[in-house]
């Protein structure tokens, strides 16, 4: 967790912006995410987001609901997704997020989740099923363990977003369309302006947005209106592509290069 | 006569520890809005008076409560009494709560309604009520379900709605409803989604709840009416529940016995089933926590059921809160059960029931022994022509051996 903070302290005082990737933990197996992981950072990744696989993805578009498929056909579980963190932690000190849908946390028990994946080096959770007021007993028992990271949409009125912020920790997940996850080849037009005025109520938490954003100019437009870019999808597409052998994990590492440096620029 | 303990949920949406609301935070404003829309519609004699008209004239509301002496006979009851949706129109109970929701979406100004079916029952009473009020209409419907219920697509297109083919996971009513709450997060603001049974975030538990149960307060006054006395055990098929919960509702402050009856498909030791209630664990799926098939994991399982309506994972936090209540009894009947009691009911009584609604039949024989001093009432909450096709296969299946 104290990863996560000091992350996003030290991007604020250089004036630059965080490049938070995803991947789908496990996506093509559990050794391939370690290195992919290790890729990522190399590139420039601010922050990694682990999916954790789920039978009934919702919130996710084709792309993601693939890629949960082919983990969930691996055997992968949450147990072996947080051990695997704890693997990757010997190798780097990224901040690390893992964003799961409410079941698999249920399932597993939200306290043994909380403690198994702080010790494991696990430093927020992202949970796309748990609105803010489902979110309580979560939050409590992960208060100064991991963040609880929160999800506000453009559907959500802005008292609202006021105490979703209250409430959150570690960063801001603001859904930048109504719809599921997924690239797209254009983004709302009034993104920039809301993205301005939510910075202004989210003022507590750096504001990450994502959803829908895959190509260099999408992060660099919209980095200037943010603390942060969420990319997943379009790195999902490139491993199922390529792989997650070396050649892939080139064509990974050259993309999110190019997104790190329209975020620069 | 409605007491407190009738209208649970609390403001959150639960049903002791059932229910609640696990959606992105997209759709949040939007069960807000309905549920707005909702509380005030419940109470507004317009609202209430629209509906009730439109039950009665156009859906022929109040269904038959029918007396079968020769189901009764034959299985040495005392009295068997059939609530008969199957005569509603569409063809099931379905109808009762497409209605309610298109006209409530009406008064919302929403223009476009989406469902989910398994069946096909719940897509084409959508169809229907969304022909009658004018508006766009999608309906989700898995592989699977299109190929054994193929009348039922054939009417959704005759009717004027739009049927999407669901590829993704077990290909039935589970990964239909994932896709048509993809589609209501992305289309949230011009659509209302018609959830089809009494799941998913509140308040559709609820909502769907009070649009259904027409079929137990109907019931409760006909068999006042007929025997003077309320009956001792209320039988009725459980997939999420909408039928269960409507005809069980009324009766809860009552006296009487409630069971449901979970699809237990090839056997329950078989693992190839649909009854949460009977051996599920609790969990989250499609917006609510309640029973649920899943892994150790907590990976969802594939249901399994030869009836569509009923192969589904989940089941109405309601439900899960009767069960642990006691209130309600939950038992589970096999696909071969269910076609033993679908034949009986055709040969004794002249009615073909749907699949579904078989299943309810088939828990009063397996009680049968225990019940042959009791009135009984059975939901027939659908008619079985949507599957004669899947019968006919079976039929000459069972000539090759």
């Amino acid at each position: 967790m104290k990863r996560l903070e000091q992350k996003f302290r030290e991007l604020k005082k250089e004036g630059a912006k965080a490049l938070i990737t995803f991947i789908t933990a496990g996506d093509p197996d559990l050794d391939a995410t370690c290195d992919l992981v290790e890729t990522l950072v190399a590139a420039g990744a601010d922050v990694v987001e682990l999916g954790v696989p789920f039978s009934d993805p919702l919130a996710d578009g084709p792309t993601i609901q693939a890629a949960s498929g082919r983990a969930l056909a691996q055997g992968v579980t949450l147990k072996k997704i947080i051990a695997t963190v704890a693997k990757i932690r010997l190798r780097t000190d990224i901040p690390l997020v893992l964003m799961s849908y409410y079941n698999p946390l249920f399932s597993y028990g939200l306290e043994e989740f909380v403690a198994d994946a702080a010790t494991a080096g696990v430093d927020g959770v992202i949970v796309p099923d748990l609105p803010l007021e489902e979110s309580y007993l979560l939050r409590s028992l992960a208060d100064g363990k991991i963040a609880v990271v929160p999800l506000a949409a453009p559907t959500t009125p802005d008292a609202r977003l006021a105490k979703i912020v209250a409430s959150g920790s570690g960063f801001l997940y603001y859904v930048t369309v109504t719809g599921i996850t997924g690239t797209r080849t254009s983004l709302p037009l009034e993104l920039t302006s809301t993205l301005d005025r939510v910075r202004k109520i989210a003022d507590k938490l750096p504001l990450a947005a994502g959803f829908g954003i895959s190509t260099p100019e999408q992060a660099r437009v919209i980095g200037k209106h943010s603390d942060a870019i969420i990319v997943g999808s379009a790195l999902v597409e490139i491993i199922a592509t390529h792989g997650a052998a070396d050649s892939g994990r080139k064509k990974l590492f050259d993309f999110v290069g190019s997104l790190r440096q329209a975020l620069d620029a | 006569m409605e007491s407190e303990k009738q209208r649970t949920p609390d403001e959150n949406g639960y049903f002791g520890d059932y229910g609640g609301r696990f959606v992105p935070e997209t759709l949040i404003v939007a069960l807000n809005e309905l549920d707005d829309a909702w509380s005030k519609f419940r109470n507004d004699p317009s609202f209430q008076e629209e509906l009730a008209a439109w039950l009665k004239d156009y859906c022929g509301r109040p269904t038959p409560l029918y007396r079968a002496r020769k189901l009764a006979a034959a299985l040495d009851i005392k009295e068997i009494y059939l609530k008969r949706e199957d005569l509603a129109h569409t063809g099931a109970h379905k109808i009762n709560n497409t209605m309610g929701q298109a006209l409530l979406a009406c008064r919302m100004g929403k223009k476009r309604l989406i469902a989910e079916t398994g069946a096909g029952q719940h897509g084409v009473a959508t169809a229907t009520a969304a022909a009658l009020f004018g508006l766009d209409c999608e309906v989700y419907m898995g592989e699977k379900d299109i190929e054994r219920q193929a009348m039922n697509v054939f009417r959704m297109d005759l009717l004027g709605a739009k049927v999407i083919p669901v590829s993704s996971g077990s290909r039935t009513l589970k990964d239909a409803t994932n896709e048509a709450i993809r589609d209501w997060v992305t289309n949230v603001g011009n659509t209302h989604y018609i959830i089809g049974s009494v799941v998913g975030p509140h308040p559709y538990p609820a909502m769907v709840r009070d649009f259904q149960r027409v079929i137990g307060i109907e019931t409760r006054s006909q068999i006042l009416e007929m025997s003077g006395v309320l009956p001792d055990v209320v039988f009725a098929c459980v997939g999420g529940g909408s039928n269960a919960i409507g005809i069980f509702h009324p009766f809860l402050e009552d006296d009487l016995e409630l069971v449901g009856v979970e699809a237990a498909g090839s056997g329950i030791m078989s693992g190839a089933h649909s009854a949460p209630l009977s051996v599920g664990r609790p969990g989250v799926l499609h917006g609510s926590l309640s029973y649920l098939l899943q892994t150790e994991d907590g990976q969802i399982k594939e249901a399994h059921s030869i009836s569509a309506g009923l192969d589904y994972p989940g089941v109405g936090p309601e439900h899960s809160f009767l069960k642990d209540q006691g209130r309600a009894k939950y038992i589970s009947v096999t696909d071969t059960e269910a076609l033993t009691a679908l034949r009986l009911l055709c040969r004794v009584e002249g009615i073909i029931p749907a699949l579904e609604s078989a299943h309810a039949i088939a828990g009063v024989i397996q009680e049968a022994e225990q019940l042959k001093d009791k009135t009984v009432v059975i939901n027939l909450s659908g008619r079985g022509d949507k599957d004669v096709a899947t019968l006919a296969k079976l039929e000459s299946g069972e000539d090759e051996k």
